[in-house]
């Protein structure tokens, strides 16, 4: 057989059926991810048609957008956005019950953001085909999964069938190499890449990011790229699965244990892209001159290391995008004031992006006038946070402690910002209106975030946080 | 899903890049359970003032936009969440085609899927429809082509299965019903590159 990458070498493991001209093929999925939001209809689609769901082991279903992140009261009560929103988590708890899912919900210790929990239980796997109603599952990519996000008409799909019609996509790899500097993360790596390529610079391809600076991230790290493989376009990225993704699986609930284990680690070594192997698609970009980057437009692809003038618009549409988010081109902006800053969603809400930020926090104040929101991706990272004092690092400085949940990176919960606030967010979406309408969108790593919290404004943490020391 | 085999129309034009799915359908109004409805909600904080009334400098709020069922957006439309609402917000204020110069991967499959036309078509033509609002349009699904008041004809690329289902109203999930047997095979071999998924202790 012809070299092959792992693209390839995922799809024809999940072939139940190959494309012709005439008919997509039909592609197996190994788990599906399910949340409130995007699934109500596509049960109520099952229920009329007298459908069941096919494989409810192969589902993992949790409650993370429309959930509130403060407490519920004494009396049980949460204080949910609007009716709607409790609405809608009941019929997911309802539909689970009917159709035989396990759900992690508001009692499990298993609850939080579904792109967080499926990795930190060890139900997100090497080699497998991941589906979710949810256009960031390709943070599974991490893993060396296939996964990606589809409509709810296809969450119907795979309930019904455990599979989807698909065709091929296209390949492109990235090749990232060189060592980041310090006090670069994956955060700027990715915003770099998609600034490079594009918001659309990535449709109709899965992406495989390869290089000397990805196989140096952490998981959690490569969790943060692959996430946001969407913003570009893909609806999907992925990272061939090595030593620090078997070290990271081990011993975690769902993963395979024993003698299985040792199997599917002898598996899972061989899929990684063969030497010689063909993408449709392969750029080159140098790592180690990668720095502090941030948004400055209203897409991820308006991105700008952080201390340089931003570009003067070239168009009526960057005009617009500046006019919006209130920003001069030409101009840096470092010292722009900062209204929120929000550290949380499922690009950079794990136990190590929540340490990151607390590094800049501990021993400082958020500045007067801003308001910092700290929001873990699960119940068990807030635990993990709270056990070595993350919580208090974050209470002391003056920021809000959360509940887990997708809060503020949609604003489903009510979690918002005021229309014409700037807030420096930690999230994967700079869009207008995202975060609150009217609200304006500066994406960051923790790291930036952390520091704008504590300046009031948008500042180098290099800078800063050194004169301070 | 009705059989759909021409939209006519007038277009409408959004020239703007990059219209993502939270423009076309904010957060907010996701909490809905139902597909119905959301047509109010369309372009919602473009298309009303603070105030809540029609912001007369959306484009589809003038008046020669109303009752346009072919939609001319900027390249790179529906980009950004996965959202199905976003193409059911559409149908339902009474959009049947998109098209642009590119269309976001998850927006046009979740399009077609619904019977929304999601049509992609070169620079140069997507530039001519872009410059001319409010021309009439005549798209044929069978032959893949569209026709513009002056009688010239733009082919475009539709996917032969998805062609098929729009012209005959079929909907997918049938078809994959009734590959059951070969997904029960599938389940039953044995494959070194798929993983098996343990149940929780």
């Amino acid at each position: 057989m012809s070299a092959r990458t792992i693209i390839d070498k995922i799809w024809d493991a999940h072939q139940v059926r190959a494309e012709t001209d005439a008919t997509p093929g039909i592609l197996y999925v190994d788990l599906h991810l399910i949340h409130e939001v995007t699934t109500p209809q596509a049960f109520a689609e099952l229920r009329a048609r007298g459908l069941g769901v096919r494989r409810p082991d192969r589902v993992l279903a949790t409650l993370d957008h429309s959930t509130p992140t403060l407490p519920a009261a004494a009396d049980g009560t949460r204080p949910y956005a609007s009716p709607e929103a409790a609405h809608q988590v009941a019929q997911l708890e309802a539909n689970c019950a009917e159709f035989g899912i396990a759900l992690n919900g508001w009692d499990s210790p298993h609850r939080g953001i579904v792109h967080v929990i499926g990795p930190e239980l060890g139900a997100t796997q090497p080699g497998m085909t991941i589906v979710c109603g949810d256009s960031h599952t390709a943070t599974h990519g991490a893993f060396g999964a296939l996964a990606f996000g589809i409509g709810t008409t296809e969450v119907g799909h795979v309930l019904a069938t455990q599979c989807l019609l698909q065709r091929k996509p296209r390949t492109f790899a990235i090749h990232l190499d060189g060592r980041l500097r310090p006090g670069v993360g994956a955060k700027d790596l990715i915003l770099h890449v998609i600034g490079a390529i594009g918001v659309g610079g990535g449709t109709g391809h899965v992406i495989e990011y390869r290089g000397s600076a990805i196989e140096a991230l952490s998981m959690e790290q490569r969790m943060t790229v692959c996430n946001m493989s969407i913003e570009a376009g893909a609806r999907a990225g992925l990272i061939a699965p090595d030593e620090t993704t078997f070290a990271y699986l081990q011993g975690r609930p769902r993963a395979p244990q024993g003698e299985a284990w040792t199997r599917a680690v002898a598996a899972w070594r061989e899929l990684a892209s063969d030497p010689g192997a063909r993408y449709d698609r392969e750029i080159r970009i140098d790592a180690a001159a990668i720095g502090p980057t941030i948004s400055y437009g209203t897409h991820p692809g308006m991105v700008t290391p952080i201390g340089a003038p931003i570009p003067l618009a070239r168009d009526a549409q960057e005009a617009k995008a500046l006019d919006y988010m209130r920003f001069a081109g030409g101009r840096a902006l470092t010292g722009e004031p900062v209204d929120v800053v929000f550290v949380g969603s499922c690009t950079n809400s794990r136990l190590s992006d929540l340490r990151e930020a607390a590094d800049v926090l501990r021993g400082r104040r958020v500045a007067a006038g801003v308001r910092m929101l700290v929001v873990p991706g699960s119940v068990a990272i807030k635990h993990a946070a709270e056990a070595e004092g993350l919580d208090a690092v974050f209470r002391a400085a003056g920021a809000e402690w959360r509940d887990a949940g997708c809060s503020m990176c949609i604003g489903m919960n009510g979690d918002i910002a005021e229309p014409g606030q700037l807030v420096v967010s930690t999230s994967n979406r700079n869009f207008e209106g995202r975060q609150g309408p009217g609200a304006r969108t500066v994406l960051a790593s923790p790291r930036v975030a952390a520091t704008a919290a504590v300046a009031g404004r948008i500042a180098d943490p290099d800078a800063v946080l050194e004169d301070a020391a | 899903m009705k059989p759909l085999n021409r939209v006519r129309s007038r277009t409408a034009v959004l020239p703007f890049e990059n219209i993502d799915t939270d423009r076309i359908i904010p957060a907010r109004f996701l909490t809905t359970t139902e597909r119905v409805g959301l047509g109010r909600h369309a372009f919602n904080d473009w298309r009303y003032a603070a105030d809540g009334a029609p912001d007369p400098a959306f484009p589809l709020n003038a008046p020669e936009a109303k009752g346009c069922a072919i939609l001319i957006a900027g390249r790179n439309f529906g980009c950004g969440s996965s959202r199905e609402h976003a193409p059911w917000a559409l149908l339902d204020y009474g959009i049947g085609a998109v098209i642009s110069s590119e269309i976001a991967d998850i927006f046009r499959s979740n399009a077609l899927k619904n019977g929304l036309l999601a049509i992609v078509l070169p620079p140069d033509q997507h530039a001519e429809l872009l410059a001319q609002p409010g021309i009439e349009l005549d798209i044929d699904i069978a032959a893949s082509t569209i026709t513009l008041p002056d009688g010239r004809v733009f082919a475009f690329a539709l996917d032969g299965f998805a062609r098929h289902c729009l012209l005959n109203g079929i909907d997918q999930l049938g078809f994959l019903l009734d590959a059951e047997a070969a997904i029960g095979a599938f389940e039953r071999r044995a494959d070194p590159h798929r993983p098996s998924l343990e149940n929780p202790a």
